[in-house]
């Protein structure tokens, strides 16, 4: 069987295990991505999300096989552009971080939806964070972080 | 190191009669009670709850063993092929019909007979709470390792590094020099990592010490909703005497499910009795709270810790009789709310000015309450009805009783270093709430230093003095102010250059009525953090949905330290508070398993469901916390159910209920047996 090529943070790399592994075990274990956490490996709650050609994936209902010749960021590869700078210093200001577990999708969230949507209301801001979960912070902050980076950041995305 | 799994019994009671283990590969174990070298209990309030179960298993998913091994999935597969024969029993599920209580109190004052005699009318209601699931986005994990000197290391996500201490010291059979437990990067806990890791870290413990090698065990999301401890769900009674308007007596009868082992549910049981007639001034009381024993997972810790079951009944009860006297229920809770100088349910004193009147007011002004309560009080038609509600509580800071003078004593440490740096030597873990941050910026402000030179690491048990556990909102109000006196202490004695170190030890406020837990009479906190809550929601009678439109909070913590941090909390908590009056459902099924045990079919609130979500502060400064600051972790979550059962109430055009959560089920079921 052929191995699994894709672009990991820029990189290309090669998977030589089953296709059918899931994306979050060999981003954890194998690459080390240990940003990218498993909270409920059904889907269910974000904390795993990445980017796959720039579109937002929870990685635990990922199967390998899937990613072959994909474009794929966790945050370790996010975390070098100038856009997480800004994202970085919003969720500062406001405290939109608390334990820290659910920030990585939520920033990668941020990203998906600035991408799209260089300033969304808060409406669509919201939607666009419906998928992760967070139980500490009542997403308020998240919420202000997200309109605070898309001000602060205009142009970037 | 080896992954552990556990093996979790599937009967909610048996005797276990036979395991029949498959054949190991080599460097694969199996670990089970008799492979403990010290005591087979985890040391948590009493030592009931076994490392690994005894002759019999209690609730379904009670550990029977750990299988260890290299390959995690070979571990699984050799777990799952593990041949468990039972005899089984029959269980108790259902907590009515519990004949065992772990614990069992009593208090009251006044002639509550003579009251209920003279009264001109007497109301008697049942009030009911489900379980609440902590729901953490990071799993329960532990993981232990035998050190070159012969000390385990114990380390993971967890609460309370001495708690662990304790049990897993107990659980080897050595002193508590013979094993340091140290904080990991903790991803949220809600009261979920207080007592539990004790449990799991005893087991990978015992599991480590058999292996002779590190032992990691992580759950999943779902042995983690199943097997884990929640919020107790709970049963109260309320008798109320009513003569020329106001409340005479109150009889009140609580009961807890606790779950087959007795855990925490001594303390979260006192807390919730102390909490049952609410911030009223009642002349004759009468109180019996009782935690029973059933075949369910063990209940625990879950920030609020007793008070909001009880205080979800207390004012449902004082909205009721508000509406069956034809008054407003607001006005009614006014005219009977506690004032600085009254005596407390255990004739205790408000000692602290109550600001809840200037609360009321100061929320009024945010969310308009009395003019909407008026408007949605008219008759209303249509599909869609609104209405709103609004909770009076209270929440007592720190340890029930006396506990923090005679149980904890906390000690807290700073050590400078030559170069200036300080640490910060406290058992207190950050799990979300930022207390690394607040303890830094109280060290840092007493010592005028830049927070760049304050060190504030996890604590490990083998560098940071007791400072008690990360609990009972207790933190900033009790460790910070020993922080804060020892910060002033080295600011005294600041000699450049030298190592220094200063140790501060908890004082109790002499002016507290002592606590006596056998008549549960005394101050049984030394202050009260104090909230106003109003929810307003919209009820589409065709599917029931009931939307939350506004969720508003004014919140007294004293002092916020850091406002960021404090308004997160309150958020954070009010969120969690409407998720469990709304839509956070779990039960079990007639076998005793937990049908709700992923995020598919127990939800949790998203970023979409509270939109308007608005807390505000009022400062009451605590002459004993730091700068004035009181707790803030857990009073936000303690109202929301009954502000929002109150709001749904009167959308549902005056019906009483008694219930959460309340669902879109529960809306259309009365709407079909009693119309709208």
């Amino acid at each position: 069987m052929d191995a699994i090529q894709f672009v990991l943070n820029g990189r290309q790399v090669t998977y030589t295990g089953s296709a059918a592994d899931r994306l979050l075990d060999v981003l954890r274990e194998i690459f080390r991505c240990t940003s990218v956490k498993c909270g409920c490996k059904e889907g269910e709650c974000g904390a795993c999300s990445v980017l796959i050609n720039h579109t937002l994936y929870n990685s635990c209902c990922v199967a390998m096989g899937a990613v072959e010749g994909a474009d794929v960021v966790t945050l370790e590869g996010f975390r070098e552009t100038e856009r997480f700078a800004v994202l970085e210093k919003a969720f500062g200001s406001v405290s939109a971080v608390q334990c820290g577990f659910c920030t990585p999708g939520m920033l990668l969230a941020a990203e998906a939806l600035l991408s799209k949507n260089p300033h969304p209301d808060e409406e669509k801001i919201r939607e666009g964070f419906s998928g992760n979960l967070c139980r500490c912070t009542g997403y308020n902050a998240i919420v202000n972080a997200v309109k605070q980076a898309a001000e602060e950041g205009s142009g970037l995305w | 190191m080896l992954f552990g799994k556990l093996l979790h019994a599937t009967v909610a009671r048996a005797r276990v009669v036979k395991v029949t283990v498959p054949e190991l590969p080599e460097g694969y174990f199996y670990v089970d009670a008799k492979d403990v070298p010290g005591d087979n209990n985890v040391n948590i309030v009493l030592d009931d709850t076994p490392v690994f179960c005894r002759e019999t298993v209690e609730y379904i998913g009670e550990p029977i063993a750990m299988l260890c091994g290299p390959e995690e999935k070979i571990v699984e597969s050799l777990r799952d092929a593990c041949l468990v024969e039972y005899e089984e029993l029959e269980p108790v599920l259902d907590l009515r019909r519990a004949t065992q209580s772990f614990f069992d109190y009593a208090y009251g004052h006044g002639d509550v007979e003579k009251a209920f005699a003279e009264a001109d009318k007497i109301y008697d209601e049942e009030f009911e709470t489900g379980y609440q699931e902590q729901a953490y986005l990071e799993p329960q994990g532990m993981m232990a390792q035998p050190e070159s000197d012969g000390r385990m290391f114990v380390h993971g996500s967890t609460q309370c590094i001495f708690y662990i201490r304790n049990a897993v010291a107990r659980v080897l059979g050595c002193g508590p020099e013979g094993v340091h437990i140290m904080q990991d990067v903790t991803g949220g806990a809600f009261g979920g990592k207080e007592a539990f890791p004790s449990i799991l870290g005893s087991q990978v413990a015992v599991a480590a010490h058999k292996c002779g090698k590190p032992v990691r065990c992580v759950f999943d999301r779902r042995e983690d909703m199943e097997y884990s401890s929640k919020r107790h769900p709970s049963l109260c009674r309320y008798r109320v005497a009513v003569k020329s308007g106001r409340i005479t007596a109150m009889d009140i009868d609580v009961i807890f499910n606790a779950g087959a082992y007795s855990t925490l549910s001594a303390v979260v049981l006192q807390r919730g009795i102390i909490a049952s007639p609410g911030i009223y001034q009642v002349p004759n009381l009468h109180i019996r709270g009782r935690a029973v024993k059933t075949n369910t997972t063990p209940s625990g810790a879950y920030r609020g810790f007793g008070a909001p079951q009880t205080f979800f009944a207390v004012e449902m009860m004082m909205d009721h009789i508000a509406r069956d006297l034809g008054v407003d229920s607001l006005a009614f809770k006014e005219a009977h709310c506690s004032k600085q100088g009254d005596f407390t349910s255990t004739r205790g004193r408000y000692h602290d000015p109550v600001p809840i009147p200037a609360m009321i007011e100061e929320l009024d002004k945010v969310c308009n309450y009395r003019e909407k309560r008026k408007a949605y009080g008219l008759p209303q038609s249509g599909r869609f009805r609104r209405g709103i509600g609004m909770s009076l509580l209270f929440h007592g800071a720190g340890f029930t009783g006396s506990g923090e003078r005679d149980i904890i004593k906390a000690v807290a440490k700073l050590r400078k270093y030559k170069d200036g740096t300080v640490e910060i030597l406290a058992a207190s873990g950050d799990i979300g709430q930022g207390v690394r941050t607040t303890f830094s910026k109280i060290v840092a402000h007493e010592l005028n230093l830049p927070m760049d030179r304050i060190i504030c690491n996890h604590p490990d048990t083998a560098r940071v003095a007791d400072s008690g556990p990360t609990v009972a909102s207790r933190s900033i109000m009790v460790v910070g102010e020993l922080l804060r006196r020892a910060a002033e202490k080295l600011r005294r004695e600041w000699v450049d250059g030298e190592e220094q170190e200063v140790e501060e030890h908890y004082r109790h406020p002499d002016y507290l009525i002592p606590f006596d837990l056998s008549t549960v009479t005394g101050d049984a906190y030394p202050t009260y953090a104090w909230a106003v809550n109003a929810i307003e929601v919209e009820v589409d009678t065709l599917t029931g949905f009931i939307r939350v439109l506004g969720a508003y909070g004014s919140f007294d913590v004293g002092t916020p330290i850091d406002e960021n941090i404090v308004i997160g909390q309150l958020e954070g908590g009010f969120l969690q508070g409407i998720g469990y009056s709304s839509m956070e459902k779990m039960d079990y099924d007639a076998k005793g398993r937990i049908r709700n045990h992923s995020f598919s079919d127990y939800l949790i609130p998203t970023a979409q469901d509270v939109p308007n979500l608005q807390c505000i502060l009022h400062v009451e400064k605590f002459p004993y916390g730091p700068y004035g600051a009181k707790g803030a972790g857990e009073l936000p979550l303690v109202g929301a159910p009954a502000a929002f059962l109150e709001a749904v109430e009167q959308a549902m055009g005056g019906k009483s209920l008694h219930h959460i959560p309340f669902t879109a089920e529960d809306v259309l079921s009365v709407i079909e047996k009693e119309g709208i």
